[in-house]
């Protein structure tokens, strides 16, 4: 592997990144300012994860990239293709041996360990984008911690269907101080945010960096009578048996047939290879028998 | 230039700063954690571990503030010639600063960052006599209940704890093993826990 210098990024660039990442650390749920680089892939494809990635991966990492929990999409593969290409590190798809796992949008139903390091890509950053659009108002929101915006939208949501319709990127406070969108996760996954792992959140476009040290307090913002609810689809999955992960619903057929799957491919195999069987495994595999 | 200042840079950077930057990372998310460096050593006083820092953070973006236990001709030379920070006189220009507790003192010189910008703060790379998993109570981010570190002094940890979300970071070098105290980090001492 000689035709690109470790892990793409050169040096320079990489110590910016590296002193942005140290600095989210040591400010959980704060989104640190950093000078974006063009990658070879373009904006909204996970530049801000590959690029944070790229900072920190060692030669000895396995690295495992999901999109929407598979391992099999065209986002994970390429990113996966492109880090085995730059940086000739080994790959896994299986959660328990990754090192360093680059995602987008879930995190891994298996729990993480305090030696993995678990890498989102972010397509907007800003918790509070979407209800001022300004960048100077959002900061100075920030710094005075005036979030009781964050908590109209929520109410807004309830006033008008009944309960807390957000199902994804649902707001978080860290540590009691910043509200931070954990990325487009959904909100089955908020749990998951309190975890052993270094969680590292990179958006590209937008030039932010932002971190959650492992067991860092992270709270879905709620109301006393609207608890916050970590949601999915009610049902199991077809394949794997699971009730507890999240689904994905797949239409089968043009007579309104579906079939709910885990959307973690890795949980879902596992599962599959230790015998559990869902309502419709057995035609699956009779078809690619 | 002698043969002194061109020596004691990492001999493989693309391969060796990402190994020590886990460390460092590591250690900022894990407050109170101690990790071993290796690779490259600046002038003495230096430890192996304040050098690997140098060489990993620090480039023509980062001023560099030497305390007096540390500054010395061969220093700012290695420094220049590794990384091309630029070593400055006044503490409130530095975004790294090297030196023992005493000579970093006071901390109040130090940028904080702004409330706008509370990551536009000095680090602070502190040498030490000893390090060890003793002494001061850590509680905080990244710390499952409590954790034990050596750090010289509780009550100037504590004003800039009380200073959250602004503040300093700290890493603290002993030898090649190195440890971080952030600022979110809660530090008590151990006569005080119940």
């Amino acid at each position: 592997m000689t035709e690109y210098t470790f892990a793409y990024l050169d040096e320079q660039t990489k110590r910016m990144i590296r002193r942005a990442i140290l600095k989210a650390l040591a400010v959980p749920g704060y989104q640190v300012p950093f000078a974006s680089r063009e990658m070879p892939m373009p904006y909204g494809w996970g530049t801000g994860g590959v690029q944070v990635s790229a900072a920190c991966l060692v030669p000895e990492d396995r690295l495992k990239v999901i999109d929407q929990g598979a391992d099999d999409t065209t986002n994970a593969v390429s990113i996966r293709r492109f880090f085995e290409k730059t940086a000739g590190v080994a790959t896994t798809t299986r959660t328990a041996e990754a090192t360093l796992i680059q995602t987008r949008h879930r995190i891994p139903e298996a729990p993480l360990t305090r030696d993995q390091i678990l890498v989102y890509q972010v397509p907007i950053p800003e918790p509070l984008r979407f209800l001022e659009p300004r960048e100077t108002e959002t900061r100075k929101m920030h710094s005075l911690e005036e979030y009781g915006l964050v908590h109209v939208k929520l109410y807004e949501d309830i006033a008008r269907h009944g309960q807390i319709a957000t199902s994804y990127a649902y707001p978080v406070k860290v540590e009691g101080r910043y509200v931070m969108d954990p990325s487009p996760i959904p909100k089955f996954d908020n749990p998951k945010l309190e975890s052993a792992a270094i969680q590292l959140f990179g958006a590209g476009r937008e030039q932010r960096i932002y971190a959650l040290p492992p067991y860092c307090q992270v709270v879905s913002l709620d109301f006393e009578d609207h608890p916050f609810e970590a949601s999915k689809a009610d049902h199991i999955c077809d394949l794997c048996g699971s009730a507890t992960s999240y689904l994905d619903e797949v239409i089968v057929d043009d007579a309104g047939g579906r079939m709910f799957v885990c959307s973690d491919t890795d949980y879902c195999e596992t599962r599959r290879a230790a015998g559990h069987r869902g309502r419709l495994a057995a035609t699956e595999e009779e078809h690619f028998a | 230039m002698d043969q002194a200042v061109m020596t004691g840079g990492f001999a493989d950077p693309p391969i060796q700063s990402p190994q020590a930057f886990r460390a460092a990372m590591t250690a900022m998310a894990r407050p109170g954690d101690i990790l071993a460096v290796t690779g490259a050593q600046a002038p003495a006083p230096v430890s192996v571990a304040a050098s690997v820092l140098l060489l990993v953070l620090c480039d023509p973006g980062t001023p560099v503030w030497l305390a007096t236990s540390h500054d010395s001709a061969d220093l700012r030379r290695w420094i220049a010639f590794h990384t091309g920070a630029s070593v400055v006189a006044a503490r409130g220009e530095a975004v790294f600063a090297l030196g023992t507790w005493d000579s970093l003192l006071s901390l109040a010189d130090y940028r904080i960052g702004t409330p706008d910008y509370p990551d536009r703060s000095a680090t602070l790379i502190v040498e030490m006599p000893l390090l060890r998993a003793e002494g001061a109570v850590l509680q905080g981010p990244g710390i499952k209940e409590s954790a034990q570190l050596s750090v010289p002094e509780v009550a100037p940890l504590r004003v800039n704890r009380a200073l959250f979300p602004l503040g300093l970071d700290f890493f603290f070098t002993c030898g090649s093993d190195l440890a971080a105290v952030p600022r979110s980090t809660v530090v008590t001492d151990p006569a005080e826990v119940v």
